[in-house]
């Protein structure tokens, strides 16, 4: 399953990088992209494991930038 | 400008007055040594202390998030360190130093802030074509405003003069002309009447027209533009993906550094600590990536925005990177140089005189006036285009017969009339010996048995084709041509046009051959592309084969868009070079910034080393590069019209 979220609050390219580093990482993402441009956050992850890597995501953003608000629709 | 922008640029501006009251006061007078030092030290620590509380904040949740060296960290580390200094008492105090470094990492940070903000409005702007309603309407005919998404395939929608068509549709009443600027960049309006289609995101200009639509809104032309152009900063270049590679060590390096630096000679007995110590400072200060790792995406960014202003979708960051190198530009003829359509370019009857000509042109069209030939349509066009209002009598065509592959003969009037090639102009009278050397299909006109002239029928270049092709040579592009036709055809088009190399008698399916070759044979030194323009009608293959595909006069064309990289939206060849243009100018900006952020920090860590490099230097290798380098990254994003 692919989804894309928009985020909002201040977020440098180099944490996003570091973000989108670690949230590769997970069990289950196949390609995520953080695009802090267009302030989009992009998950792609196995079906079943979409929600649990999308909760973890979510703290990694928090984690890296505390500024940062993911918005999950 | 955002509240929290105000608010931080407030308190910036009161901390950096406090902060030049205590650098001009002359404390040093009204104290005894060391008592001045102190109060020196607290006074500091006010404007600091505001500039940087935050600062200070983010970097203990940093800590406790396990997040060491970011930013935050390491300009607290740093500036903390400057005002320690205090402890060495035999050296030169820091302290308006410490706050210095706080309080401009706090402008540069607003500045940053601020145009990343600004630059990320200006693509918004460019990418500012979605419609906003839609006017449906109902069976009764009156008109309701809708979301466009709420609109659905069938449903008739009204676009009044100044809004934008929010739509993929056809006209089905009134006429009008299209702005379609916004996608293509081109300036002229297109007119659109009855049966035309009508494409999202142009704006219409003067009438009122209704339109039956087509798709629905998740598969309009606008929707798949924008979709196309924020996917493209999702494509990274290996330049950008060097930049992110780079930051990943360059800062643990660096820290390490500082740490080595602020330790080891002293240990040794090279000088005192303090000296050593502010030298380990002034590195952490300069071991920030974000210059470099904001600037190089942002570059990118704005040469793709820009370029789409121009009607050129760029799909990725690698495809302009590959665009900039491209030293071999391969066409497809038909529908990429020529306009694909056939028409009269020349009549030449057997006397001189313009009645001949459109004498000519009339008995021609009049033999052909039941033929569906395209070439049998284009002389019928020539000839209502030839005599204003002219219009085709058919009442007066009889005995019309077609010799498959030879031409066509009919009773016009009262006259014989062949239309055809030499082979059905055997028993005519009066032919000339030679034909002519032309560039197309050559017909010759017969009336009663005698030769009347001939027609040239050509597949006509698009009128910007030549100075196409000239940008391209001048810089220094290989241009290979690819089309169907006979080799002589082939040959006087690539001289007209002064393109290097064609490759004639090409059957479609073998494009993509002819482009395998080139590839193979390209010089394979340094990091030289090939680039196939076509117009995304069965060639496709061709399109993806070729390191960077570009399809054109794609607008409306979703086959095209889906294969190739590039998407020219109109179907001028000139927007070839420009995109070009576009792509190595980016580039420039890119490496630029590369080059500028990357030698300015390592020349102040090497100064640091030998000490000559003080704090002062050290915070505007940080936050005066990274301002710098947006600002030239924000060039990219102003192209200039082609």
């Amino acid at each position: 399953m692919r989804k894309t979220y928009k985020f909002e609050g201040e977020c440098c390219a180099n944490c996003a990088a570091k973000i989108e580093d670690k949230i590769s990482k997970l069990d289950g993402v196949n390609s995520t992209k953080v695009n802090f441009m267009l302030q989009r956050f992009t998950l792609d992850a196995e079906d079943g494991a979409f929600e649990n890597a999308l909760t973890k995501s979510i703290s990694i953003f928090k984690k890296i930038e505390p500024d940062v608000e993911v918005l999950v629709k | 400008m955002a509240s929290s922008q105000k608010r931080r640029l407030t308190r910036i501006g009161i901390s950096l007055l406090i902060y030049a009251v205590i650098l001009v006061l002359p404390i040093d007078s009204w104290f005894e040594q060391p008592t001045g030092l102190y109060v020196e030290f607290f006074l500091f620590l006010i404007p600091y202390l505001i500039a940087g509380y935050d600062v200070l904040i983010k970097a203990v949740r940093g800590i406790g998030h396990g997040q060491v060296l970011d930013e935050y960290f390491l300009m607290s580390v740093a500036t903390i360190g400057a005002f320690a200094l205090v402890l060495f008492p035999d050296a030169e105090p820091h302290m308006a130093e410490g706050a210095a470094v706080m309080l401009f990492f706090q402008v540069g940070e607003f500045f940053e802030d601020y145009a990343v903000g600004k630059s990320r409005k200006s693509i918004a702007e460019l990418m500012d074509i979605a419609p906003e309603y839609a006017n449906l309407l109902d069976p009764e005919g009156y008109s309701y405003l809708v979301d466009p998404d709420d609109v659905e395939p069938g449903q008739l929608i009204i676009v009044k003069p100044g809004e934008r068509v929010p739509l993929d549709g056809v006209v089905v009443s009134g006429t009008s002309q299209l702005d379609t600027s916004a996608l293509t960049g081109e300036s002229l309006p297109r007119s659109v009447r009855v049966g035309d289609e009508a494409i999202s995101g142009c704006i219409n200009l003067n009438g009122l027209i209704t339109v039956q639509v087509t798709k629905p809104y998740g598969d309009s032309t606008v929707q798949r533009i924008l979709a196309l152009v924020e996917d493209a900063s999702e494509r990274k270049a290996t330049s950008e993906a060097f930049i992110t590679r780079f930051a990943r060590y360059y800062t643990p390096i660096v820290v390490g550094g500082a740490v080595l630096l602020a330790i080891i000679p002293p240990l040794l007995g090279f000088g005192a600590w303090s000296d050593w110590i502010q030298r380990g400072l002034v590195f952490l200060v300069v071991s920030c990536p974000c210059a470099l790792v904001i600037s190089v995406p942002l570059s990118f960014f704005g040469g793709i925005g820009g370029a789409s202003r121009q009607g050129i979708l760029v799909k990725g960051g690698n495809y302009l990177e590959a665009l900039a190198h491209c030293d071999t530009v391969v066409m497809d003829k038909t529908g990429t140089l020529s306009t694909g359509k056939f028409s009269v370019i020349e009549a030449v009857p057997a006397h001189d005189g313009d009645t001949e000509v459109s004498e000519l042109l009339r008995k021609a069209a009049h033999a052909e006036a039941f033929s569906t030939h395209p070439i049998a349509t284009s002389i019928r066009e020539a000839f209502e285009a030839s005599n204003d209002g002219a219009s085709i009598d058919q009442s007066c065509v009889t005995d019309v017969s077609e010799i498959a592959g030879r031409g066509i003969c009919a009773t016009v009037g009262d006259t014989h009339v062949k239309v055809g090639n030499r082979q059905l102009m055997e028993d005519v009278a009066g032919m000339p010996e030679e034909d002519p050397s032309c560039i197309g299909t050559l017909l010759f006109v017969a009336c009663n048995g005698v030769y009347a002239g001939h027609l040239l029928i050509g597949d006509s270049l698009k009128p910007d084709a030549a100075i196409a092709i000239k940008q391209l040579n001048e810089m220094g592009s290989k241009t290979v041509m690819l089309t169907g036709d006979r080799e002589d055809v082939a040959s006087a088009v690539a001289i007209e046009l002064g393109i290097t190399d064609y490759r004639a008698h090409l059957l479609p399916q073998e494009k993509v051959a002819v482009v395998e070759q080139l590839l193979a044979t390209k010089k394979t030194s340094g990091k030289h592309t090939l680039a196939f323009v076509g117009d995304g009608i069965n060639d496709a293959p061709a399109l993806m084969r070729a390191d960077i595909g570009i399809a054109m006069g794609a607008l409306g064309s979703d086959a095209a868009i889906e294969a190739a990289d590039v998407v020219l939206m109109d179907d001028a060849p000139v927007k070839i070079a420009a995109s070009m243009r576009i792509a190595k100018r980016t580039m420039r900006i890119v490496w630029q910034n590369i080059i500028f952020a990357i030698g300015v920090k390592i020349a102040i860590l090497i100064l640091a080393v030998f000490g000559i490099a003080t704090l002062w230097l050290a915070v505007f290798g940080d936050v005066g590069v990274a301002v710098l380098a947006i600002l030239n990254a924000m060039r990219a994003l102003h192209v200039e019209r082609a």
